[in-house]
């Protein structure tokens, strides 16, 4: 017997309950579905991770103040950045950082609106490990002369001078004229941040000008971000920049009013947040398989009980016990791979929505697309072997004078 | 080869054990030669239809041999025994066994799905339309059994039976089903058969139906009674026959 064959006799035996034969697969399409999303929310979650070390630089640091603390925002300060710089050992450089209001900016007749500002120090391209294509970064001493100087995102140039080059030009940033002096390369969005859709200004000229005054005054940072020699020296430059930054604050280095953390901490909470989520997918993935399954055996049960007669009479024609074995055992891989080829177009589908919500990323893992047909099978032939064996080892003359 | 397409020798089927033992067969033996039509009657419990199950190699003796068309089946595997049926045996059933979702044509299609040798579609579909041809049904090829008369489901069921030309024919109750109108057709068309060289084998209460056979066996309490060719048989007689 031929297996189109079987598979024909097969599929003619799940057509004789079009319905319930579909209501069957339902566990193995929820199952197919949850794997399918579990890897894409998996492969999503590493490549939003390979994304922040690609944006923010290898070997980083990153020292905020502490989130939640009233009043806290402001006391990461300037001069909390130079002291770092000047006394901690095992840094090649520092990047403070500080993003006031987005202003317009305008360059003869073009006027873009609502862009983000940065205000940097020196060192941001090399700390970052984000270059600058064109032109050159302003240095340290332009910055602490808050030199009216700015340097512009790829795509802001772009859009501000189009072919012409914006190396020489003025700017009008919100009310103030600036020359630019360098273009970034381009980067592109990475973790929400359009790079090439922002300007960089040095961080003082930033204090002075874009920030509320009462900012001004204090003259505090967002963001300081350390540029370590080695991945060896991390730890002891956490150490260091905490007890530093401690005495400097006055509070107590076991209470900080500021984080210091590494890429790695940053990296563990968000995996923490999608991690709960693909181990509920994992569960509903294994919980519905093996739901699916037993209904699929369940299923194969009853059909085997109602063809008894048939299965006898196949057997008087003159088919073998492995002939019904095998059209009892492909009807249930047949329903199982239905509900793997289901469960894939639903795992695609809700991988996107999932991904489009915003709350996480998706990427669908082409693999996952045998991987889970595969599970689809193993469990129509897990579950289906059982019916299938009880069918096969009918007699057929008791079967045959089944009613 | 044996003149005898059947041979029987000191058949015994037994169920049950000890006490509760039933002797449904209880020392046949009987040959059967190529081409015959022969007569299976007996009263209710007789054991006709268990060794019609024997002889169809749907079921094995307790004791004793079964030769079919020159080969000892009674001791063959469920696999061989299967393949017996599909090339040697072609079955008649009281209550027809159609499969009720097939065509005539399918249905009739289904022994050569489990031939040694594959058949093709092309030639299963040929080989199937000539024998619902043979039985009258050309016509009746893509209807599905609940749109024929009983009738005609047994002749479906004929040229299923015939579609793999096996040398014998196992009928049980053929017309137990079926007014005396259908009854005649289905006789006609066995009365045919034989004709052409097809050795049958027909269980029976009815007389008339039995008076189509050129032998007549008679069974009781899993004995041979009688078997004759002379067209009279104990069984014809009503007290036998009511046990
Ligand atoms: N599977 C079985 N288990 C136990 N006893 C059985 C079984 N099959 C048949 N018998 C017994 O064997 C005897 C012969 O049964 P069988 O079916 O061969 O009779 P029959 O001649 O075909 O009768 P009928 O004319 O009613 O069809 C009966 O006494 C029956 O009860
Ligand atoms: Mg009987």
């Amino acid at each position: 017997m031929k297996l189109g064959k079987i598979f024909r006799t097969a599929w003619e035996g799940l057509m004789l309950n079009k319905v319930r034969s579909f209501l069957t697969t339902l566990g193995v399409i929820i199952g197919v579905a949850s794997v399918i999303v579990m890897l894409a929310v998996s492969a999503g979650a590493e490549a939003a991770i390979a994304d922040q070390i690609n944006a923010l630089g290898a070997n980083l640091i990153i020292v905020s103040p502490m989130r939640g603390v009233p009043g806290a925002s402001r006391t990461l300060l300037l001069d909390d950045a130079y002291a770092i710089a000047e006394q901690v050992v095992g840094i090649t450089g520092i990047s403070a950082e500080q993003n006031p209001a987005p202003q317009n900016i305008r360059a003869g007749g073009v006027t873009l609106e609502s862009i983000a500002l940065v205000g940097t120090t020196a060192d941001f391209p090399s700390v970052r490990d984000y270059a600058v294509a064109e032109g050159r970064y302003f240095t340290a001493d332009e910055d602490e002369r808050k030199a009216k100087l700015v340097v512009l995102g790829a795509g802001i140039a772009a859009d501000l001078f189009g072919e012409e080059s914006a190396l020489g030009q003025t700017i009008t940033v919100g009310t103030t004229k600036l020359t630019v002096i360098g273009v970034m390369e381009p980067k592109g969005i990475v973790s929400d941040v359009d790079y090439d859709g922002r300007i960089y200004l040095p961080i003082n000229l930033v204090l002075q000008k874009y920030m509320p005054s009462s900012m001004l005054r204090t003259a505090s940072v967002r963001t300081i971000y350390l540029k370590a020699e080695s991945q060896e020296q991390i730890p002891s430059i956490i150490a260091q920049t905490t007890a530093l930054l401690a005495e400097r604050h006055d509070v107590d280095a076991a209470k900080p009013d500021f984080t210091v953390q590494t890429q790695q901490d940053i990296i563990a909470t968000q995996e923490a947040t999608t991690a709960a989520f693909r181990d509920l997918l994992a569960w509903v993935a294994g919980v519905s398989l093996l739901v699916g399954g037993i209904g699929i055996m369940n299923i194969m049960l009853v059909s085997v009980t109602e063809r008894t007669r048939e299965i006898g009479l196949r057997m008087a024609l003159g088919a073998r016990p492995a002939n019904v074995l095998t059209q009892f055992l492909i009807e249930a891989v047949i329903l199982s791979l239905a509900g793997g080829l289901i469960g894939v177009i639903v795992g695609v589908g809700g991988s996107y929505l999932f991904g489009s919500l915003g709350t996480m990323r998706t990427e669908i893992v082409p693999l996952s697309i045998p991987l889970a047909f595969g599970a689809a099978a193993a469990v129509g032939i897990f579950f289906g072997y059982y019916p299938a064996t009880q069918a096969a080892k009918l007699d057929p003359i008791e079967a045959l004078r089944r009613e | 080869m044996s003149d005898y397409l059947i041979e029987i020798t000191g058949m015994k089927k037994v169920y049950g054990e000890g006490e509760a033992a039933v002797y449904a067969l209880d020392g046949v033996d009987v040959q059967v030669a190529r081409g015959e039509f022969v007569a299976i009657m007996g009263p209710s419990g007789s054991g006709k239809s268990t060794l019609m199950n024997i002889v169809g190699c749907l079921d094995r003796p307790t004791e004793g041999k079964y030769v079919l068309d020159g080969r000892d089946v009674s001791q063959m595997s469920k696999n061989e025994l299967a393949k017996v049926r599909n090339e040697k045996l072609g079955f008649i059933f009281q209550s027809f066994n159609l499969l009720p979702r097939l065509s005539a044509l399918a249905n009739v299609m289904l022994p050569m799905l489990y031939t040694a040798e594959d058949v093709s579609d092309e030639e299963a579909e040929a080989r199937a339309i000539a024998a619902l041809t043979s039985v009258g049904l050309e016509k009746r090829l893509h209807h599905r059994p609940n749109q024929l008369s009983g009738g005609q489901q047994q002749r479906v069921a004929i040229a299923r039976a015939l579609v793999n030309h096996p040398p014998l024919i196992l009928a049980d109750e053929p017309t137990g089903n079926l007014d005396s109108k259908s009854s005649v057709e289905i006789m006609d068309i066995l009365h045919n058969l034989h004709k052409s060289g097809v050795t049958i084998v027909m269980v029976t209460h009815e007389p008339d139906i039995a008076a189509h056979a050129e032998r007549i066996i008679c069974v009781k309490d899993g004995r041979i009674l009688s078997d004759g060719r002379d067209g009279h048989s104990p069984c014809l007689d009503h007290k036998v026959l009511a046990g």
